[in-house]
């Protein structure tokens, strides 16, 4: 499934990186510390967070995440957005809670890495 | 199009990767599986609806789990014609038809298309049951999903074999009794604002020295955390990255408080980020467990109250 598809599956709203949609999402992970993230977030990977300021886009940089999911309807920080367009990272807001958005990826097909 | 690629996969002189894709693939990688079923009792006209609103122009007619039959616009034109478009679809249908299974290899499946001249075939698996519906629409984007895949592939190790030979060009081609290619950032401590952008930046200069994408990706992650942990933890440092023959080592320096105990430090979960740095996200107590993990080597070293050295390595050849 590529972003676009998820997009318009889960009725997300893109805020930043709208140039960036046509990316395959091969993987899923849910996490708030960036550590972990950087630890463990895969290629390709679609990344839930509910961080909202600039270091998440440095973060799916660095690891080359195919973007990232704000729940909550939580608004990204002007500097985030900034920063999103200058990495090429799409992010995205959905209203749905954490467990609840993460839920119906999975069930759309979008898995996360197996435990290592 | 699918006839002709039939036509050329039989062609031995030059057998092109698309033509051995047919081979590889299977008819149950490319059909499309949500497949818009119809039941033998509903009418032709609830049919004609069907497709419309579907935009379809045929489906499978499927009773107990079992195909019976397939109904196609031709099947309802007739109806049409003959004014029996009230009549259940069981009448109309053609119940004579032909399949493919999902393990056949694509190959088979367009010698059929070729031979029987059907637009579409319901696809089924050994037990008899209906898994799928695949046209020549389907067999030509499967074969451009897997090109595509293929082409990106490629892509990537291209640009990896064609940039270390950049790098140790360099090398080879410049004279000197000590070379030194360093780059130095400042970092500011006690903000998390501006927090990032060295290792970005390095990465940056790094990429376009022809460093290969999965060792800048190491280095990008790991000379982060160490700049996040100058920003979050001391009162400033500096970053120097030095690009040697063998690789790229990176020096991580700050001006205090340092650290007690380096091996608790080193502990994964060990923390001590103030509230300001954890709401941020950071404090994990996985930072210097990164660097450890994506370094070749590591060498950490504190003393309180002068600053901690950290030093990492990492090698073109790994
Ligand atoms: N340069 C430094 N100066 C002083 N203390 C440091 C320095 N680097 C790390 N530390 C100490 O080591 C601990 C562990 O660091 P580490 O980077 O592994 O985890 P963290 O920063 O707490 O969390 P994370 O990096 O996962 O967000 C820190 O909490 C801090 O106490
Ligand atoms: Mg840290």
């Amino acid at each position: 499934m590529d972003l676009n598809a998820l997009i318009k599956e889960f009725g997300l709203d893109v805020k930043a990186g709208a140039a960036h949609l046509d990316r395959e999402v091969t993987g899923g992970y849910a996490s708030d510390l960036l550590s972990d993230v950087l630890a463990h977030g895969g290629e390709g990977s679609i990344w839930v967070t509910l961080h909202i300021h600039h270091n998440i886009v440095a973060v799916a940089s660095h690891k080359g995440l195919a973007g990232i999911i704000l729940v909550q309807g939580r608004q990204p920080d002007q500097d985030t957005l900034a920063k999103a367009e200058k990495e090429e990272i799409p992010v995205m807001v959905s209203d749905l809670s954490a467990f609840e958005l993460v839920g119906r990826l999975y069930k759309a097909g979008i898995r996360g890495a197996q435990a290592d | 199009m699918a006839q002709d690629l039939k036509r050329r996969a039989g062609d031995d002189d030059r057998v092109t990767r698309t033509q051995e894709m047919l081979y590889e693939l299977t008819v149950g990688e490319v059909m499309s599986d949500n497949v818009v079923t119809v039941h033998p009792d509903q009418t032709m006209s609830e049919i004609r609806i069907l497709m419309r609103d579907n935009r379809i122009s045929g489906a499978p007619v499927v009773e107990n789990g079992k195909l019976v039959g397939m109904i196609s616009i031709e099947d309802l034109i007739n109806a049409l014609l003959e004014k029996r478009i009230d009549v259940p679809i069981r009448e109309g249908m053609t119940t004579d038809v032909d399949c493919l299974y999902s393990d056949e290899s694509l190959v088979h499946c367009i010698a059929k298309f070729y031979r029987l001249g059907h637009t579409r075939y319901p696809v089924l698996n050994r037990k008899g049951e209906l898994e799928g519906i695949i046209t020549k629409g389907n067999i030509v984007e499967g074969l451009l999903r897997k090109l595509e895949i293929e082409y990106e592939q490629t892509e990537t190790k291209v640009s990896a074999a064609r940039q270390r030979p950049a790098m140790r060009k360099f090398f080879e081609d410049v004279f000197a009794d000590e070379i030194s290619f360093t780059f130095k950032y400042n970092i500011v401590g006690q903000t998390l604002q501006h927090a990032g952008t060295a290792a970005s930046e390095l990465k940056n200069a790094l990429k376009k020295l022809g460093v290969c994408p999965p060792l800048l990706r190491r280095i990008g992650v790991a000379v982060y955390e160490a700049e996040i942990n100058l920003a979050s933890y001391t009162q400033g440092g500096e970053i120097r990255a030095t690009i040697e023959k063998w690789g790229v080592s990176v020096e991580v320096l700050d001006s205090g408080p340092g650290i007690l105990d380096v091996e608790q430090a080193l502990q994964p979960g060990y923390s001590t980020a103030p509230d300001w740095v954890r709401e941020l996200g950071f404090g994990a107590g996985m930072g210097l467990v990164n660097i450890k993990k994506c370094s070749d080597e590591m060498d950490f070293t504190s003393s309180v109250p002068e600053g901690t050295h950290l030093t990492m390595r990492f090698y073109f050849t790994s």
